[in-house]
């Protein structure tokens, strides 16, 4: 079951706040993503794209409901299987959240060295490689400061799938990326899918990358209201 | 350095590349925790001379018990005892030699200030109760009313010292009497007199008449070779029927005169409170160095943690942090604070000095408050959900 569908969510709620400030953000959340799949959560502002992908993603505790992530129960999971877990998964930040004091192929080698293989020179290897697919080949010692936005998303690209990962979340992954760029790298991602079975989840605004997807899901005030393949 | 790092650690070196990315804030953690370093060392720095100086006067003699009265705190107060005492301590089969010895104040009025010297009356004719550096010098106070001075006397000009010799001796009055000093030894300023003077005890008893050679000071006993001064020491306290007297090893007594000095006189408290005071200092200095660099790299390490690092992984780097800052911060730190102590001790006189012990503390100290400081504020990180630190 959990090789045909790596992330299985039943009755997913989840809240913020505390006390009379606590707002529910996430109401009964269903879904089962299909292996190699690209799914798109799509939706306004605040409808809790970011939220459903983090709680995937074992970024965030789950308060109520279920979340199978690769054939794991996440509700009640302790450090040691979010850990193993989230070595497993590849994430694309918005905001890049690459470190400033690391260059391009140092912030790339960070998502293969988190994997102990204890041999520098095949976790350079695989960042430069990383980096070369991504077209920064000559950007490797750039420090992010130095980095155009569309550069430092596309080492963020690399870091997330340098080590192979089994499922990519995404999270507005093209906002700095011009068309070309934006959808080369949805198209690596999908290629890598067929190729190699990786599963994304991606959430996103950018309507240029939808013919891309396999399936979209539309949140909005924190429920799904739409599921639909695209033709 | 980086690939050192990297070679010592097993992967990339954060810490180093974090702390080394801006320069001037690198500069400015090394120089805070350098600060926090000369703080503790001028601190410790007085601690050590105070320990210096109590102990000093006990080396100018050689000894292995030492009788004195029950006030009697240091080697430098309290009351008389009893001469006859000497005698009965003698009776001990393992006793083998004994002597008084006389302590008082003597004021040497000079053009800019009075000198206040603490002196001690010995008999000249034990030379075996002297300390190898004073026994040479032991027939100058076979003479009248003679002294040697300590050459290191605060507020005396080391020219002018060393010009006293036997060809050329100083001499000035005291109670009406002229004393003459005819050599120097080598001794130290303390916390008490500005130095250090050892004459006879018959000139000591000339200079203070209202002094009785019945009652000296302490009474110094040495033993037969390879007999135990505490077992000693233990069975004179059934012997001697004063049972108010303090008979122990001469060791024991140095321990008891330091530990009276640190813990219950003002001056030891308060320079204890100095160390105590800098310590904590230093502590909130690299603890805030520390801090704000984590706080800085939170959405970092978050990202991090959400790529599946461990919290050991953030540990590492706050340690390889805490250790560079830690050795960086100690250099400037032990030469500042070396210089600082000598120019201290050129002012007071003091036995003033960085010394490897206070050094190889000063930065196992720093170590661990860098460590202890980096492992609280990645805590913060520990309990938090990556998602809420981007």
């Amino acid at each position: 079951m959990s090789d045909d569908y790596p992330i299985i969510v039943r009755g997913l709620n989840h809240w913020f706040g505390s006390g009379e400030a606590r707002k529910q953000a996430i109401f009964d959340v269903d879904l089962k993503v299909v292996r190699g799949s690209l799914t798109v959560l799509m939706g306004p502002s605040g409808s809790g794209k970011t939220t459903v992908l983090t709680l995937m993603g074992c970024l965030r505790d789950l308060q109520d409901g279920s979340i199978r992530l690769l054939g794991h129960e996440l509700m009640g999971a302790g450090n040691a299987l979010n850990e193993a877990l989230r070595r497993r998964l590849g994430f694309i930040f918005q905001a890049h959240n690459l470190h400033g004091s690391l260059t391009a192929m140092q912030n790339v080698q960070m998502g293969v060295q988190v994997h102990q293989l204890n041999d520098p020179k095949l976790e350079q290897q695989a960042a430069r490689h990383a980096l070369s697919l991504v077209g920064l080949g000559d950007r490797m010692d750039y420090l992010p400061g130095n980095l155009s936005g569309g550069q430092k998303q596309r080492v963020a690209v690399a870091r997330a799938l340098v080590g192979n990962p089994d499922i990519v979340f995404a999270d507005e992954p093209t906002a700095a990326l011009d068309k070309e760029s934006g959808r080369n790298v949805v198209a690596m991602l999908k290629r890598l899918g067929e190729q190699r079975g990786t599963t994304t989840v991606m959430v996103t605004h950018d309507n240029r990358i939808l013919e891309l997807a396999d399936r979209i899901i539309t949140l909005e005030d924190g429920r799904i209201v739409s599921d639909t393949k695209p033709a | 350095m980086s690939r050192l790092l990297q070679w010592l650690f097993g992967r990339l070196p954060i810490g180093w590349l974090q702390l080394t990315h801006s320069r001037t804030r690198f500069a400015a953690a090394i120089a805070g925790v350098a600060f926090a370093n000369v703080l503790v060392f001028v601190q410790l720095g007085i601690m050590n001379s105070m320990a210096t100086a109590t102990l000093k006067p006990y080396d100018f003699f050689n000894a292995d018990i030492m009788i004195s009265a029950s006030d009697a705190n240091s080697m430098t107060e309290g009351g008389n005892v009893a001469r006859q005492w000497l005698f009965q301590a003698q009776a001990d089969p393992e006793v083998t030699l004994g002597t008084g010895i006389f302590v008082g104040n003597t004021n040497w009025p000079r053009p800019t200030k009075t000198l206040g010297l603490t002196s001690f009356g010995i008999d000249p004719t034990l030379p075996d109760f002297l300390s190898p550096v004073l026994k040479p010098k032991l027939a100058t106070l076979q003479l009248k009313d003679s002294g040697i001075l300590d050459m290191a006397t605060r507020g005396l000009p080391p020219e002018e010292a060393a010009a006293i010799r036997p060809q050329t001796p100083a001499s000035f009055e005291v109670t009406g009497k002229t004393l003459t000093l005819y050599d120097t030894f080598q001794g130290g300023g303390g916390f008490g007199g500005d130095g250090y003077l050892i004459m006879s005890d018959q000139t000591f008893l000339s200079l203070f008449p209202a002094r009785s050679s019945a009652a000296p000071d302490h009474i110094l006993l040495q033993v037969k070779p390879g007999a135990d001064p505490e077992v000693v020491a233990t069975r004179l306290r059934d012997l001697i029927s004063d049972k108010s007297l303090r008979i122990r090893s001469y060791d024991q007594a140095k321990a008891d005169d330091l530990s009276y000095q640190q813990t219950k006189r003002p001056t030891g408290i308060i320079f204890g409170f100095g160390v105590i005071i800098g310590v904590l200092v230093g502590i909130v200095i690299v603890y805030q160095v520390l801090s704000t660099d984590v706080a800085d790299h939170l959405s970092e390490y978050a990202t991090f943690k959400a790529m599946g690092y461990p919290q050991t992984f953030f540990l590492g780097i706050v340690f390889e942090e805490a250790l560079i800052l830690a050795v960086f911060g100690f250099v400037p730190g032990v030469l500042v604070g070396t210089g600082l102590l000598a120019g201290m001790k050129k002012a007071t006189n003091l036995p003033l000095a960085m010394t490897w012990d206070m050094a190889a503390i000063v930065l196992i100290g720093t170590l661990v408050a860098c460590s202890l400081s980096g492992a609280i504020a990645t805590r913060r990180l520990a309990a938090a959900d990556p998602a809420d630190l981007f």
